[in-house]
């Protein structure tokens, strides 16, 4: 037998939270958080995708390499999103030189 | 009984089936995270216009249908569930139940696209929220608006592309597996292929609240 | 004459196995496929080198001597897209990588046979759409696409160019996969992670650039073609979007791209350093850890090409300092070469010649970065010659004549022939004097001002760019030159045995020719790479 066999119970079981957190996430959108809103939002699509990547693609008896390659993508994706944001948002930190005209008298 | 497929199912590359299922195993793992980078070009643009633009995102968001949206959801995550029985199955050698999973996931996945298709993206076109073809909602925050569906068409999009190709293989896999093709030494085809599918499940799994949900519904 | 005919070319090998093209196109032995590459990366070098010739030619005379200002832009738009995509980034990995890591690591194959024949026809799909894009008018975004110009104000082929580039792109993701998968899961018994020749060790590290990078110029190519055929503004300021995030996709990927280009012709130095000094590599780890560095670090500094467009100072900063700390890994290879060669027993046939061409050249280069890494000097060199002369001097001085001496070396052991050694180190001489007198001028045409991508220029530049143009008609012919005896030693070169560098390596221990299948049976490794006993006497 390659790889390991998961007990149906198990995958049924996963499935049950992954409804069950669908409906949280909805239900959570018409309520006035505020910001956390989306932090909510988001902690809980996170739990959703460990969820499928632990038990439905197998990750939890998986190698290490495999989680290293999984580690991998998530932090160059994190990369790309965080080392591109500090551009625009340190946009404004320094004021935009005027044009020249502005500083001929009149 | 001895897995009929055993002698044939090694490539002579490898020097044991377990080397070939560990190789195919971390091949389509790598390919995923290609495919992390290339979803995640989209979601580094989507995060840098969201924090820009938030009222014409949330006014954005808020033209999307949440319910078929979150039933949508619902179906993938079935899909999910089909295909790693279908998997399983595969695994225990057990011809009827593969097929039978692997069908189910294919009819759901064909459900998600045709639910994209004829329901929301259509209802978008009528609405005249197409960015590029007829988009022609106003207020203050228009631009932003059609920015904020710049990037739902070109997300759910690239998603349903992969989708289809999703598709597309398990239909493949569903004809080799009604011919008996697959075995318990010889599944690596499906094992991937539904590594691959989760995948796609945990994409739409960010874009459901990224797309549906911003700034709450209430 | 004919030589007599050798054993290893009666008996069967990877070239005699099937002389039918049906065999060729159809191939899933990586040797073959590797020779399938060879051939279309050459081709995309002389049509990507004749845009140049015409560059240069027309940079004769400050009013430009031979084309107008729109076709110029057309001509480096050109020579950048064919250069980096076709022929740079698969040049080494697509040839001596899909040739050379199966057999390095004792293993029959790569890991996805198909795959890899898969990539070379994605790659010819892409090259015939860039190609369409070159003969139907011509791009003239530059090989960078900048938006809003090619997404809302050019009609020339950018589409076609740009989704060829697109599917290319696959093809450099597919080889990547393979090696990674390759190099993790069939290293031969006894075959430990630090006892692979060095070569392995820079061609994974490129593998992991490949595929951490290349999906996001994918998808920015993805954007940028949505854009043109749908108006839809993700980087159009009329609806809010923003060029500068255009920049920022794109050179997440063609930083770490640079690093694609340079870092397998780093793994061949390491090799041919150690064969012509006949000593084992000085600092093992460290050559191969800094390999892997050099790939984790080339995805944090890609802002260094953004420091006038608009970008914030702070990203500024922080992208530059960075990209002084890529230089760091580099440094140390070349360092550690140097020990290497330190007291060695060293042989000057022309693999050993590129090398040295490499080391020297690549440092001038790399050194150069850094100056483009300070902020304040790009602020005055970005967009000048400074930067084509940077650039080029590590990719035609340092990968390029990597490259070149990596297929001299290993051309015994993928033809069965020797070619002229007299010959090959004229070449490489004449290669060598061209390529300074071309690009060293550049160097200080940039820091004088003359912009880069102009068609004309003031008259006081004229000297230093005849003297570049001279210099490029020296280095074509000593382009031409291997083509010659290359192709030559195929039907005519004397015989060559398994090994006729006295190199160590797995490869070596096969006939030359390989067999289809590398190996009689699999390999058993007992000692270190590099191996060289103390003071062996030197070939040649």
């Amino acid at each position: 037998m390659l790889g390991h066999v998961v007990a149906q119970k198990t995958y049924f079981l996963i499935f049950g939270i992954l409804l069950a957190l669908t409906a949280l996430t909805t239900g959570i959108a018409f309520l006035d958080l505020g910001q956390w809103n989306t932090i909510v939002a988001l902690t809980i699509a996170c739990c959703k995708a460990t969820l499928v990547v632990l038990f439905f693609m197998g990750l939890r008896w998986s190698t290490r390499l495999i989680r290293a390659v999984l580690l991998a993508a998530l932090m160059w994706l994190a990369i790309l999103i965080g080392l591109t944001t500090t551009d625009f948002v340190s946009r404004n930190w320094t004021p935009v030189p005027q044009p020249w005209e502005s500083s001929v008298p009149q | 009984m001895a897995d009929p497929h055993a002698a044939s199912a090694l490539a002579h590359q490898f020097e044991d089936l377990e080397q070939q299922h560990e190789a195919a195993s971390l091949g389509m793992w790598v390919f995923l995270a290609t495919e992390v980078m290339f979803f995640g070009g989209l979601f580094a643009g989507y995060t840098i216009y969201r924090r820009l633009y938030l009222p014409g995102f949330v006014e954005g968001s808020h033209l999307l249908n949440v319910t078929l949206g979150a039933i949508n959801t619902g179906v993938l995550i079935c899909s999910s569930l089909t295909m790693a029985l279908a998997v399983r199955a595969a695994q225990l050698g057990k011809r009827n139940a593969l097929v039978t999973f692997l069908f189910m996931t294919v009819t759901l996945g064909l459900a998600f696209i045709l639910s994209k298709l004829t329901l929301e993206w259509r209802h978008d076109y009528l609405e005249g929220l197409v960015p590029g073809l007829n988009f022609t909602l106003g207020g203050p925050h228009a631009k932003s608006v059609e920015l904020f569906f710049c990037f739902y068409f070109i997300m759910t999009g690239v998603h349903a592309v992969h989708m289809v190709v999703g598709v597309g293989i398990l239909l493949v896999l569903l004809v080799l597996a009604w011919k008996g093709h697959f075995g318990p030494t010889r599944y690596n085809a499906v094992e991937t292929a539904g590594l691959y599918w989760h995948f796609v499940d945990i994409v739409w799994i960010f874009l459901f609240p990224l797309l549906y949900l911003i700034g709450g519904r209430y | 004459m004919a030589p007599a005919a050798v054993d290893s070319e009666t008996r069967g090998n990877y070239l005699n196995a099937d002389y039918s093209l049906k065999s060729w196109l159809l191939t899933t032995d990586h040797k073959r496929i590797g020779l399938l590459y060879l051939a279309s990366i050459t081709l995309f070098f002389f049509v990507g080198g004749s845009a140049a010739v015409l560059m240069r030619l027309n940079l004769l005379e400050p009013n430009g001597a031979l084309v107008e200002p729109a076709a110029y832009n057309r001509l480096f738009s050109t020579h950048g897209i064919i250069m980096v995509f076709f022929f740079m980034i698969p040049s080494i990995p697509a040839v001596l990588g899909n040739f050379l890591v199966p057999m390095m690591i004792g293993a029959r194959d790569l890991a996805f046979p198909r795959l890899n024949l898969l990539s070379w026809y994605v790659f010819m799909v892409g090259g015939a759409m860039c190609m369409y894009a070159v003969i139907a008018g011509g791009v003239d975004t530059g090989w960078t696409f900048y938006t809003p110009l090619s997404t809302s104000y050019l009609n020339t082929n950018v589409m076609s160019a740009a989704l060829g580039v697109f599917v290319a792109g696959f093809s450099s993701i597919l080889t990547g996969l393979n090696f990674v998968v390759t190099i993790h899961k069939m290293r031969a018994p006894g075959m430990t992670w630090f006892r692979m020749p060095l070569f392995l060790w820079a061609i994974y590290a490129t593998s992991i650039i490949q595929i951490l990078g290349t999906p996001v110029l994918a998808i920015t190519l993805t954007l940028v073609a949505l854009e043109r055929l749908f108006h839809v503004g993700v980087f159009d300021p009329a609806v809010g979007g923003d060029p500068i995030l255009f920049q920022h996709l794109f050179w997440f990927y063609s930083h770490p791209a640079v690093y694609i280009m340079i870092l397998p012709s780093m793994g061949v130095v390491s090799e041919l350093v150690t064969c012509f000094a006949k000593k084992r590599i000085f600092g093992y780890s460290f050559v191969a850890f800094s390999s892997v560095a050099i790939a984790a670090i080339s995805f944090l500094v890609w802002g260094h090409h953004m420091f006038v467009s608009g970008q914030s100072v702070y990203a500024g900063i922080i992208f530059s300092a960075l990209s002084f700390a890529v230089a760091i890994p580099s440094a140390i290879k070349v360092f550690n070469w140097m020990a290497t060669m330190y007291k060695g027993s060293i042989s000057y046939q022309a693999p050993m010649l590129y090398a040295l061409g490499f080391i020297g050249l690549f440092t001038m280069g790399g050194l150069t970065g850094l100056f483009l890494a300070t902020l304040a000097v790009d602020t005055h060199v970005h967009d000048t010659y400074f930067v084509v002369a940077h650039f080029h001097y590590i990719m035609v001085g340092g990968a390029v004549m990597g490259y070149l001496g990596g297929l001299h070396f290993w051309w015994p052991k993928i033809t069965g022939r020797l070619y002229p050694d007299g010959w090959a180190r004229l070449a490489a001489a004449i290669i060598f004097i061209g390529f300074n007198l071309t690009f060293f001028p550049q160097y200080i045409l940039g820091y004088l001002g003359m912009p880069r991508r102009y068609a004309i220029y003031p008259p006081e530049f004229h000297v230093l760019n005849v003297l570049s143009s001279a210099g490029a008609s020296i280095l074509g012919v000593g382009y031409l030159i291997p083509l010659v005896y290359l192709i030559w030693s195929m039907r005519r070169g004397p015989a060559a045995g398994p090994n006729p560098w006295g190199a160590k390596g797995l490869e070596w221990t096969t006939p030359s020719p390989p067999p289809t299948e590398n190996f009689e049976a699999t390999p058993v490794v007992t000692e270190e790479a590099y191996a060289y006993g103390a003071r062996e006497v030197s070939v040649g």
